[in-house]
């Protein structure tokens, strides 16, 4: 950041990133990455879940040092040990899952570990009121954050990177936690930043966006750049085929195997906030029959992983019945759920679902541990547990040496499968499966549809509660979309678009004919 | 094998870097650190300091499973010091005042001694399983209770009774002991050892065979993991502390079976303190415990001769703590190492160093 580089000066790219190799343990890296991003250009980084795109940005925000390869920034050659290099040399970061202190003001968390720059005074405050007319962001630097809408927050993390100086400015993931409509506004912010001599390194998998929003494109696979792409002239299933490197695999589920038979049936359930004040779950009711998907479409922490744990009993309801197959759950423990018949795929399967440092055959066990074949009785079945892990091995396509190994070794998408195997075998009548192909490879996500499907069409009922809203559409036979802890809408899967749900899920109300209300929703009521 | 090194190396690493502590101590406080430790290995020849060690690491080895049991779980019961004393109290008293046919009377004695060690540990159970209270603090402050309590239990106006300068509770009559294996001017080995090898091989079993084992170790090693497994963290929270506290019962019994008969104010203190740093050593494995509570017995007892060299006894102590302090950086360490490795070997095995995060 010296003398020769004036504002838009075209001689030097911003970010030059040649060769970068970075090795884990057993898991993706990068390999031979190269990525040149131009000055004041909005650049997209395509690629799959796991294709490498978060490691790339670690190394170029500092966080994690390349293994091979350089890092130029203007021109200049340079090695960032941590992200404050990073942010010296003028490179920002705003992260998919927003680091805010939510008790403290806008200008606290801005301020705070910058306060050397323009103290935490009037000083601080003038400056953040200037950036934050860059950003769009129309909120007095006092309010608290816990009062801003996501969009806003979103703005806040931008407005961070900003008072630190950035001039490229990364976004990872930025309309993962957005709905449609928000995700236009911020890429009117993007736009208009961008006019103003900003560049934008943009990370994301959703294509239509990328084509939206990008001036040129990277498409990372498999740890490695397999080529850029104009996008202006590039459709969107060719950047698919470019990030897959194969067929697409689809969620669509063909013919409809919805029977009469209600397997759950959730009655008035309530939960309150562990404060007392306000509901998470209100007067919930829900049917799922056999042979159905249950869509929960919502945008996150509206309720769906509180209505989870209250399905599965690891939250205590504070009111209402659940029923499985007449058989009423409402005052039952977890295991005695699961042994009525539940398999569930938890959100996160590393808090959840597995002992990463036990082997696989030993993860096997988990909520099954008073059923055949891996008990008996008050005993365990060793080798009962073994014999049925090497069948999920078989039959799930999990990809290991063996059992024997900790499940911390596997890739996330092995480890996935091996939970969704798990939580299939035993016959259940019903499956809960939070986001079940979140943060996985394609080849394990279209296994896991498929599995999904092939247990429907045997006559599963499943629950499934999903922020892919292209994977909520194509699985379920009917979505129910969540909002302040009620379920205000039904929508036709069939005729329903991403963009119908998405107003439905921030309540502004149905656009569509596909979505028809079911609730009102009170607004401002915090 | 990579297993194996992985259990074996820490613990011989962190003794290999104590005793080069203790030996730069002994060096700088002008010992010779050979000769003190060549006369405690010689002393383990003498007289009864064999059979001493036998003893002394039978009872660390209860006193260890005893906190074993909690940490499966990340359960801290550093009760385990008052829960034996209170076990031991009571089961005197009770021993010394009833009159029954020869070995039913040990058996007596021998429940009640487990009975009186889990009720003592219900106490914090309960308070954590309904009221959320931190078990470290409340099983450190039942410690507390646990000495006051014993010391008006063999008051002379209470149970007790005064012999020369002693207070004891009344002696246990001869069918309630239980007989050791004598050597002669070897010591004498207490019979109660043989029930300290066959709660470790229970205790095995039920860690590894048993659905309770299962439901332990899965709340320790992830608690939201297991709860999403139908695992009930508060019976998980209960059952654990009781069987805790009523090993923790049994931990005087070699010594109040075997030799003294009685509570006195000889009582031996410390040992629940002790067990928590084997069970550490062992890393709660009943082998591994074993030689934890055979290396603890040997320092102390072999301690003993360093006198004879005119070394201070305490270098002991040192390298108790240092052994501690090592072992547990040092598991860290080859944990880390042992994973990453594990990931690589499967990273290479699929051959796909581009596979998916």
């Amino acid at each position: 950041m010296s003398s020769s580089t004036s504002v838009g000066t075209d001689e030097h790219p911003a970010v030059v990133l040649t060769g970068i190799t970075k090795r884990f343990p057993g898991v993706v890296a990068n390999s031979d990455v190269h990525l040149t991003v131009r000055r004041g250009e909005v650049h997209a980084l395509c690629g799959e879940n796991g294709a490498g795109k978060s490691t790339l940005m670690k190394i170029l925000y500092g966080m994690q040092p390349p293994d091979e390869g350089t890092i130029e920034v203007d021109g200049e050659q340079v090695r960032f040990r941590t992200p404050s290099d990073a942010i010296k040399a003028g490179i920002g970061m705003v992260h998919q899952h927003f680091m805010l202190a939510d008790n403290l003001t806008v200008q606290e968390n801005v301020v705070l570990g910058a306060e050397a720059l323009h103290g935490i005074g009037k000083k601080a405050r003038a400056r953040i009121i200037e950036l934050s007319g860059r950003t769009g962001l129309n909120v007095d630097p006092g309010v608290l954050v816990e009062q801003l809408g996501v969009a806003d927050r979103q703005r806040v993390e931008i407005l961070k990177v900003l008072y630190r100086g950035a001039k490229v400015i990364i976004l990872d993931e930025p309309t993962a936690v957005l709905v449609p409509q928000e995700v236009d506004e911020l890429f009117e912010t993007v736009r208009g930043m961008q006019a103003q001599g900003y560049t934008f390194l943009f990370i994301s998998h959703k294509l239509d966006e990328v084509r939206a929003i990008a001036d040129s494109v990277t498409v990372i696979r498999r740890g490695t750049t397999v080529g850029s792409a104009d996008p202006k002239t590039v459709s969107s299933r060719q950047l698919a085929e470019m990030m897959v490197g194969s067929e697409l695999p689809s969620p669509e589920t063909r013919e409809s195997t919805v029977t009469d038979k209600v397997v759950l049936d959730v009655k008035g359930l309530r939960l309150l906030a562990p404060d007392g004040t306000r509901p998470i779950l209100d007067d919930i009711d829900l049917v799922v029959r056999s042979g159905e998907v249950v869509g929960i479409a919502g945008v996150e922490g509206n309720g769906q992983t509180e209505l989870v744990e209250a399905v599965m009993g690891m939250r205590k309801a504070g009111g209402g019945t659940i029923t499985l197959l007449d058989k009423d759950l409402s005052k039952l423990g977890t295991l005695a759920r699961r042994e009525a018949g539940i398999g569930y795929v938890p959100e996160d399967r590393h808090r959840h679902g597995l002992l990463l440092t036990q082997p696989l055959w030993y993860n096997r066990i988990l909520g099954y541990q008073t059923r055949k074949p891996t008990s008996k009785g008050v005993w365990l079945d060793i080798d009962g547990a073994k014999k049925d892990t090497e069948r999920i091995v078989a039959d799930f396509d999990v990809r290991t040496p063996g059992i024997d190994v900790p499940a911390a070794a596997l890739s996330g998408g092995n480890q996935q499968k091996l939970v969704v195997g798990r939580e299939l075998s035993g016959d259940p009548v019903l499956l809960i499966a939070s986001h079940p192909t979140r943060g996985v490879d394609v080849g394990a996500q279209a296994l896991i549809w498929d599995e999904i499907k092939r247990a429907r069409a045997a006559g599963l009922a499943v629950l499934l509660i999903s922020a892919d809203l292209d994977e909520l559409i194509g699985l379920s036979d009917t979505i129910k979309v969540m909002l302040r802890g009620r379920l205000v809408a039904d929508a036709d899967p069939s005729t329903v678009t991403p963009e119908d749900l998405g107003s439905a899920m921030t309540g502004a109300g149905s656009t569509s004919a596909a979505v028809h209300e079911t609730a009102t929703v009170e607004e401002g009521e915090n | 094998m990579g297993h194996l090194r992985g259990k074996l190396l820490p613990p011989a690493l962190a003794i290999v870097f104590s005793m080069l502590l203790c030996g730069v101590a002994l060096v700088i406080s002008g010992a010779n650190p050979f000769s003190a430790f060549a006369a405690m290995v010689t002393h383990v020849g003498k007289g009864s300091t064999f059979v001493d060690i036998i003893n002394s690491t039978g009872i660390y080895y209860i006193a260890a499973l005893a906190v074993a049991i909690g940490f499966q779980m990340n359960l801290f019961n550093i009760g385990v010091e008052g829960q034996y004393r209170v076990a031991a109290v009571i089961a005197a008293v009770v021993g010394g005042s009833i009159a029954l046919p020869t070995g039913i009377h040990t058996l007596v004695i021998i429940i009640v001694a487990a009975l009186a060690g889990a009720a003592w540990a219900a106490i914090p159970a309960i308070l954590k399983v309904t009221r959320g209270v931190n078990e470290v603090i409340s099983t450190i402050m039942m410690n507390g209770l646990a000495i006051g309590l014993s010391a008006y239990l063999i008051r002379r106006d209470v149970f007790g009774e005064l012999r020369g300068n002693n207070i004891r509770t009344p002696e246990i009559p001869e069918s309630g002991w239980m007989p050791g294996i004598s050597f002669g001017g070897g010591g004498t080995m207490f019979g109660f050892i043989f029930v300290a090898v066959a709660l470790g091989v229970g205790y095995w079993v039920m860690m590894n065979r048993t659905r309770f084992g299962f439901e332990l170790r899965a709340s320790g090693e992830s608690s939201t993991a297991a709860s999403a497994g139908g695992v009930n963290a508060k019976k998980m929270v209960l059952f654990s502390m009781l069987i805790s506290g009523a090993i923790a019962g049994l931990i005087s019994l070699p010594e109040l079976l075997g030799r003294d008969h009685t509570f006195s104010l000889n009582f031996t203190a410390g040992i629940g303190f002790s067990g928590i740093a084997i069970a550490l050593l062992g890393r709660n494995h009943p082998g591994g415990i074993a030689f934890g509570a055979l290396l603890w017995a040997f320092l102390d007892k072999s301690g003993l001769a360093l006198d004879n060299v005119g070394v201070p006894r305490e270098i002991v102590t040192i390298m108790q703590g240092s052994i501690v302090l090592s072992v547990v950086v040092a598991y860290e360490v080859v944990r880390r190492f042992e994973l990453a490795a594990e990931q690589r070997r499967v990273g290479r095995e699929l051959g796909t160093v581009g596979g998916a995060a």
